[in-house]
């Protein structure tokens, strides 16, 4: 009787720590094939779907960035993104949201102040609610449309380029979603300002 | 227009369910019924010293369930506080000691509860090792629970439940890594990454820097979902572009998260030879989630609060790429599994889209909950029901065929209390205490009035149901929260484990009784009813006066 109370448990701990351990080693075994697949068959996608403008390397596809200069002021020439609650704005290694409250009147009086801004900078006119609201990653790459196109007179007079090109442009970076229903349509901001770069080099 | 699309999205997720949930469900009956064993598993038994064959009761199956989750909790630890030791670690110093506690019970308990930002905590080694490893088990523990008490409401008075060792590795070497393993690559092709290049930098196109973060996420990310787990491997979890990049990879994460709870109603109905009364179950959890998905769905496209008002709609902490319904699509499947992940921060939904997420938690996530754990947490409730009809119908309860007796009631009771009495304890003693209400009011909270109660009323409900998101606003990194919280989700898991087995024990003893016309036929709608109307009961009787504390007072006040 003893022997079986004494050998049970202890049997039992011995198989379940050989248990833990394969179970790690099928994990790392697992995450190395996954990564093997990735960087062999989609290094593109596994690496960062990273994207370049004049040869260079400017960043990454599906993770927003600032259009601003070194003080963190919007740079009128360039679309810029969302609000971002990452660090001190798109910081790919503080990703997150701000999490204030729908009541809270710090974001109350952040909202108001980004659409102030915004009525200064381009115009009068209705604001879109991603224009002014912070995303859930701090790193959305994209904004809708309607903010998009309320930037175009900004952008095309800071530029020097007819309003109608740069609308234009605008048009075709417009994105519909998956299979035309799956999330909403977008427009990727750091994409459609590689366009508006070489839109002004090249005079196109 | 958006209503209709959101339809359709609504309705391939149903087919996307129905194409893979049905012969997933045909093989997984087979994976926990058949005697063969793959050459793979004889190995695996014949390292860990088991016979495959032999039949346990259940106070052997539930010391190997504790076993490996206490060794899994030491070994989860010990793995963070020795992270500077570990290759692939980023650099990053030892995860202190009562992050690293909380950390090692929240992934070991298939809860996933980060009070830890991982990009400035956890290197690839922990990732790895650590967590994903957790995934992988947690997941199989609490499916192969729910197996066990599958066993025993079939079984005829054989008085066992199965092999705990057996279900473990069938789980994971049939079920969860084929599975994610497949899942992991279609992430890949949708943008997700995989590789190892820690925090590269570049030069922007104005000319300032940006980081790019790196890591192995998609096989995370697979498991992460396919297990209900839902840790992120990037602070904004599956936010963050390179976890959900898509409105197709959101899809996808929210197929793979419902697929094996879902799942799993027909795997009960194949076990007990009768697929009406798995249809029945499927029922009642697509009634209720339903029902909440709609009013989550109604209160954040109408708005509510000061903010949300003048911002012009309820963007703020969601993607653009999702927008809201997806958003709310994601945020009621994460809460109605025990999942945790989120597509969008949760503190900064509308007070009462915010509020039907806290509910969906309360519920019990049974509808359809956690991998196994929802099948459990359900059977149990509908046992409930069979009592309550057999106390209101004047005859002796019985599910199945097995008696509902004072023994098999006590469990199920003992069950359906735990939770609650964690939840509203932990809660209780956080704002009780003077000294841990005044540090959760300055340095936890972070958001004013009632909305700040609804943090940590979140957090406690999200801990004791092992569900793992959060009203993230609150600061959970501090010695009161990471304790108490650390123990709302070992009780909240483990204990009702013990009545669930227990219980499968108690029916496995019972020869079934021959079926009568006596009986309540527990496949008819009539029955499937009940069951909903005793989940929202029991509920709404238990939770209401701390919901009208927090997101009520704040949604009726705006």
């Amino acid at each position: 009787m003893s022997s079986v109370l004494t050998r049970g448990p202890v049997r039992t701990i011995t198989v379940a720590l050989r248990l833990l351990v394969l179970t790690v080693v099928a994990t790392i075994l697992y995450t190395a094939v996954v990564t093997v697949v990735g960087q062999l068959a989609l290094p593109t996608q596994a690496n960062g779907s990273f994207v370049t403008s004049g040869g260079r390397t400017v960043g990454s596809a599906l993770i927003g960035q600032s259009f601003t200069d070194r003080k963190g002021n919007a740079l009128p020439q360039w679309f810029q993104s969302r609000p971002s609650a990452a660090g001190a704005g798109y910081d790919g290694g503080a990703s997150g949201g701000s999490n204030l409250g729908p009541d809270n009147p710090a974001l109350l009086k952040a909202i108001e102040a980004r659409k102030a801004a915004i009525l200064k900078s381009d115009g009068p006119g209705a604001i879109p609610a991603d224009a002014v609201t912070a995303s859930g990653s701090g790193l959305d790459p994209h904004i809708s449309e309607a903010y998009a196109l309320r930037q175009v007179a900004r952008v095309a007079t800071a530029r020097g380029i007819p309003a109608a090109r740069v609308r234009a442009l605008v048009e075709r970076f417009v994105q519909a979603p998956d299979l035309g229903f799956l999330g909403q349509p977008t427009v990727n901001v750091l994409r459609l300002d590689i366009a508006l770069a070489g839109m002004g080099k090249h005079g196109e | 227009m958006a209503g209709l699309l959101f339809a359709l999205t609504l309705l391939t997720l149903v087919v996307a369910l129905v194409v893979f949930g049905w012969p997933l469900s045909t093989w997984m009956a087979r994976t926990y019924t058949s005697d063969t064993d793959w050459r793979v598993e004889r190995g695996v038994y014949r390292l860990l010293g088991v016979d495959a064959r032999a039949e346990q009761r259940w106070p052997n199956y539930l010391r190997g369930i504790l076993a490996i989750s206490v060794l899994g909790v030491l070994f989860l630890y010990a793995l963070q506080r020795l992270q500077p030791l570990l290759p692939f670690s980023l650099g990053l110093p030892a995860v202190p000691p009562g992050l690293a506690f909380n950390t090692a019970i929240s992934f070991v308990t298939n809860t996933n509860w980060q009070s830890y930002s991982p990009e400035v905590t956890v290197g690839y080694t922990v990732q790895v090792a650590g967590l994903a490893a957790q995934n992988f088990l947690s997941a199989a523990i609490g499916i192969a629970v729910a197996i066990a008490l599958v066993r025993g409401i079939a079984a005829k008075s054989t008085g066992t439940v199965g092999n705990v060792w057996v279900d473990l590795v069938r789980t994971i070497t049939r079920v969860l890594l084929p599975l994610s393993l497949a899942a992991a690559v279609v992430l890949l092709a949708t943008g997700v990454i995989q590789n190892l290049s820690g925090f590269p930098v570049v030069h922007t196109l104005t000319g300032g820097t940006a980081t790019i973060p790196g890591g192995p996420v998609a096989s995370q990310e697979a498991i992460k979902e396919l297990g209900t787990n839902g840790g992120g491997f990037f602070n904004a979890n599956s936010a963050h572009p390179f976890e959900n990049p898509t409105g197709f990879s959101d899809l996808l994460e929210i197929v793979l998260l419902l697929l094996i709870p879902f799942a799993l109603t027909r795997v009960f109905g194949l076990m007990v030879g009768d697929r009406r009364q798995g249809r029945a179950v499927l029922a009642t959890m697509v009634l209720l989630f339903a029902i909440v998905l709609g009013a989550m769905a109604a209160f954040e496209t109408a708005g509510g609060g000061t903010a949300t008002t003048a911002a012009g709609g309820a963007m703020e902490g969601k993607e653009q790429r999702f927008g809201v319904l997806t958003s709310v699509l994601f945020a009621t499947s994460t809460t109605l599994t025990s999942t945790g992940a989120v597509n969008s921060m949760h503190d900064s939904f509308t007070p009462l889209g915010g509020m039907v997420a806290i509910i969906d938690m309360m519920l019990g996530e049974l509808a359809p909950g956690g991998v196994g754990s929802g099948l459990y947490g359900f059977l149990i409730v509908a046992i409930l029901a069979v009592f309550l009809a057999g106390l209101m119908i004047g005859r002796t309860p019985s599910y199945l065929g097995k008696q509902v007796g004072g023994r098999e009631i006590t469990f199920v009771s003992l069950y359906i209390l735990t939770t609650p009495a964690v939840v509203l304890i932990g809660l209780g003693l956080t704002f009780a205490i003077p000294a841990v209400a005044a540090d959760v009011s300055s340095t936890s909270i972070a958001n004013p009035g009632p909305h700040g109660f609804s943090e940590v009323l979140y957090a406690f409900t999200s801990a004791g149901n092992n569900n793992g998101s959060a009203f993230a606003g609150l600061s959970a990194n501090t010695p009161w929260l990471n304790a108490s919280l650390g123990a709302a989700m070992w009780l909240g898991r483990y204990l009702p484990i013990v009545f669930v087995l227990a219980l499968a024990g108690s029916f496995a003893n019972q020869e079934p009784r021959p079926t009568g016309a006596g009986m309540l036929a527990t496949h008819r709608p009539q029955f499937v009813l009940l069951t909903a109307g005793t989940v929202l009961v029991v509920s709404a009787l238990t939770y209401f006066p701390v919901l009208a504390l927090g997101p009520l007072a704040e949604g009726l006040a705006s």
